[in-house]
C-alpha cells in the first residue's frame, strides 16, 4: 500500500513540475524589466497599451459572436440527431472531430479559395464580411468543445419525454427549443462557451491569415519584438484561460436538476 | 355517438404488427383502462391516441372529429408519462400554467387556473418549488395538474404510477380517480398493474401481442373471462386439463375424479382434452357440511400463512390448486400430507376456449 501511494504522489510531482516550473520561470522573467529588481512593469506596458486592449476587446467580441452562433447552430442540431435521426449521431461526431484534425492553416486557405472577393461569395472582400468569416472560422474550430459539451447536456435529461410533454401541452418546435431545451442545458452550453472563450482568445493562424485584429496576431507581434512583454502576455493569457476552466468547474457543480 | 372513438386501428413496424385490429368506443366521461404484459402494444395505442404515433391504418376520432393525422400539439389531449416529465428549469406553478401560456391566455385567467389545479392536486403550498424538491407521488400529481390545466378533451395515463412505491401507488390511484370522477373527464389509462385496472376503471381492455382479448367491466373481465389469457393474467387462476366426459352437461373428467361445469363445453366430443379454471377463492375445503357440486379428493400439499389470506395447495395426482381462506385464529391450517376434500360450485368452473393450450 505503501510503495502504490508513493508512486501515485511521485507521478504527481513529476507532472507538477513539468507544468508548473515552466510557469513559473516564465512569471519570474516577466518581472524583470526593471534591472536589479522584480517589478510589474511588463504587465502594467502590455495593459496599458492601446493594441492591447483593442485587440482583446476585439478578441472578446468575436468569442461572444462565436458563442452565440455555435450555441443556436450546434444545440437544435444535436437535439435533432438525439431525438429523430440517432443513426446519423456517429457521422456527425465525426464531422465535429474533423477540426481537431484538419489543421487551421488548411482550413483558413480552404475559405480564403471558397470566399475570396472574387468568388460567389466574396466574403474578405470588406471588413465586416471578414469579420464574420471569422466568426464562422471560429465556430468550426469551437465545434468539437461545444458539441461535446452540449450532448452531454442532453444526455442529462430525458429529451424525448420533455419534448413529447410540451408538445403535448400545445407547444411548437420553437417554444419547445427555447422555453424547453436551451435553459435545461445552459450548465452544459456554458461549459462551451467558456472553452470557445479560452480558443478564440488565443487563436492566431485563422486571424492572423484573414488580416482581422485579434488577440492571438497582438501576442505574436509583441513576441516577436518586446522581450519581457511576452513572458506578461502570456501569464495574462494563462490567467484569462484559468479563470475559464474555474468557471466551468463554478457551473458545472451549481445543483443538478432533477431528470424527472 | 361515443366520445372518443378508434377504429380498426392497426401500427406496424415492417412485418411486425405490434397493434392490430383495435376498435374502441368510450363514451364522455368514462374511464377505461389498457390492461396486459410489457410488450403488448397498450402503450402504443395510448401514444398513438396522443399523436406521437402515426398509425399505420385505422381512424382516431374525438368527440367526432377524426385527429388521426393531427399533431400532438393540434388534438388538445391531456397526457401524464410514466417518467413525469415535469420541466426542470420550471417551478410547479410554471409547469401548470406552461400550456395555458403557450396558448396565450390571459395572466389573470392563468394565475386562478393554477391555483385551482394545485388545490385541487392538495399541493396549494408547493408553487414556488422546482421539481427535484418534490417526492415521486407529489411530482406525479403536478404532472397531471399540468395535463388537466389547458382543459382537454381526454386524459391519456401511460402507467402513471409505476415508478412509485406501494402505499403511494394506492393512495394516488383514488385520488386519480376522484378528480377523473369530479371533472368527468374521459380517460384512458395504461397499465400492467391488474389491481390498479380493476380498482379504477369502468371498464378494461386486456390487450395481449398487439390485439385486444376481451372489454369488459372489471367484474365481467374477472368472473368471466373469454380466453386462458384472460383468465391467467387477470387475478390468480388453477388451469385444470381434463378428458371430456358429456359435452352437453359440462361432464368433465381430471385425474380419475369427474366434476362438472355450470354450461356446456362447446364442440367438445367425449375424450377430448379440454382446460377448465378455477379461482382459488372460488374452492373451499370440505368440514363434513353439505357440500358443493363438484368435490375432489386430494392431500395438502402446501401451506403459506400470508397474514389475513392462508394459501393452501392441495394435490391431485397429476394436478393441483391453490385455494385462499381468511386466517381464522381459532381453526390453524391443517398439516401437510393431511388428505382433504376441497369444493366448488358448477358456477365457478370456467370452461377456456378450445384452441388454449395448458
Amino acid at each position: 500500500m505503501k510503495q502504490s501511494r508513493f508512486g501515485a504522489w511521485l507521478a504527481i510531482a513529476i507532472g507538477t513540475v513539468y507544468f508548473v516550473l515552466p510557469l513559473i520561470a516564465t512569471f519570474e522573467f516577466s518581472l524583470r524589466l526593471r534591472r536589479g529588481e522584480y517589478s510589474f512593469d511588463a504587465y502594467a506596458i502590455v495593459l496599458g497599451d492601446p493594441r492591447f486592449q483593442e485587440s482583446f476587446l476585439y478578441s472578446t467580441i468575436q468569442a461572444v459572436a462565436t458563442i452565440i452562433v455555435g450555441a443556436l447552430l450546434v444545440v437544435p442540431t444535436a437535439y435533432f440527431i438525439r431525438l429523430r435521426l440517432p443513426r446519423l449521431r456517429p457521422i456527425v461526431e465525426f464531422i465535429t472531430l474533423l477540426p481537431l484534425v484538419i489543421p487551421a492553416i488548411v482550413i483558413v486557405f480552404g475559405y480564403l479559395r471558397l470566399y475570396n472577393s472574387s468568388s460567389w461569395l466574396p466574403l474578405t472582400a470588406t471588413t465586416r464580411t471578414s469579420d464574420l468569416l471569422l466568426t464562422f472560422s471560429y465556430v468550426v474550430l469551437a465545434l468539437p468543445y461545444m458539441y461535446r459539451a452540449v450532448d452531454t447536456g442532453l444526455r442529462a435529461i430525458d429529451v424525448r419525454t420533455l419534448t413529447e410533454a410540451a408538445e403535448n401541452l400545445g407547444a411548437g418546435w420553437t417554444t419547445i427549443m427555447f422555453k424547453v431545451i436551451f435553459p435545461n442545458v445552459k450548465v452544459a452550453i456554458l461549459s462551451g462557451a467558456f472553452l470557445t472563450f479560452a480558443i478564440v482568445i488565443g487563436e492566431f493562424t485563422m486571424a492572423s491569415l484573414l488580416d482581422r485584429p485579434a488577440f492571438g496576431p497582438y501576442l505574436q507581434l509583441i513576441g516577436a519584438n518586446r522581450a519581457y512583454e511576452p513572458s506578461a502576455l502570456a501569464i495574462i493569457a494563462f490567467i484569462v484561460t484559468w479563470a475559464c476552466m474555474g468557471l466551468i468547474n463554478l457551473f458545472g457543480r451549481t445543483p443538478a436538476m432533477a431528470k424527472r | 355517438m361515443a366520445f372518443l372513438e378508434i377504429k380498426n386501428l392497426r401500427k406496424a413496424y415492417g412485418a411486425n404488427n405490434v397493434v392490430e385490429n383495435f376498435d374502441l368506443a368510450v363514451q364522455q366521461g368514462e374511464f377505461v383502462s389498457f390492461l396486459g404484459p410489457s410488450g403488448c402494444g397498450k402503450t402504443t395505442t395510448l401514444r398513438m391516441v396522443a399523436g406521437f404515433e402515426t398509425p399505420t391504418a385505422g381512424n382516431i376520432l374525438i368527440n367526432g372529429k377524426d385527429v388521426t393525422n393531427l399533431r400532438p400539439n393540434q388534438r388538445n389531449v391531456g397526457m401524464v408519462f410514466q417518467a413525469y416529465a415535469l420541466f426542470p428549469n420550471m417551478t410547479v406553478e410554471e409547469n401548470v400554467a406552461f400550456g395555458l401560456k403557450v396558448a396565450k391566455r390571459p395572466a389573470d385567467e392563468i394565475k386562478s387556473r393554477v391555483a385551482e389545479m394545485l388545490a385541487l392536486i392538495k399541493l396549494p403550498q408547493m408553487g414556488a418549488r422546482y421539481p427535484y424538491q418534490l417526492s415521486g407521488g407529489q411530482q406525479q400529481r403536478v404532472a397531471l395538474a399540468r395535463a388537466l390545466a389547458i382543459k382537454p378533451q381526454v386524459l391519456l395515463l401511460d402507467e402513471p404510477l409505476s415508478a412509485l412505491d406501494a402505499k403511494i401507488r394506492v393512495s394516488l390511484r383514488e385520488e386519480i380517480r376522484h378528480v377523473q370522477r369530479s371533472l368527468g373527464i374521459t380517460t384512458i389509462y395504461v397499465t400492467h398493474d391488474q389491481e390498479e385496472a380493476l380498482s379504477m376503471s369502468d371498464r378494461i381492455v386486456v390487450m395481449s401481442e398487439g390485439r385486444m382479448e376481451q372489454v369488459g367491466a372489471p367484474f365481467e373481465i374477472y368472473n368471466y373471462p373469454r380466453t386462458r389469457f384472460v383468465a391467467s393474467f387477470v387475478g390468480t387462476l388453477n388451469i385444470l386439463r381434463g378428458k371430456v366426459v358429456d359435452g352437453a352437461t359440462g361432464r368433465i373428467e381430471i385425474d380419475g375424479q369427474q366434476i362438472s361445469a355450470a354450461k356446456a363445453i362447446p364442440d367438445a366430443q367425449p375424450g377430448q382434452i379440454r382446460s377448465v379454471a378455477l379461482r382459488p377463492e372460488a374452492v373451499t375445503l370440505r368440514n363434513g357440511a353439505a357440500g358443493s357440486a363438484n368435490q375432489m379428493r386430494g392431500a395438502i400439499e402446501e401451506v403459506h400463512f400470508l397474514g389475513a389470506v392462508v394459501r393452501i395447495r392441495v394435490r391431485f395426482k397429476e394436478h393441483a390448486i391453490s385455494l385462499d381462506t381468511f386466517n381464522n385464529p381459532s381453526a390453524p391450517p391443517p398439516p401437510r400430507g393431511e388428505p382433504v376434500t376441497v369444493q366448488f360450485g358448477r358456477e365457478d368452473l370456467l370452461v377456456l376456449e378450445a384452441g388454449e393450450s395448458a
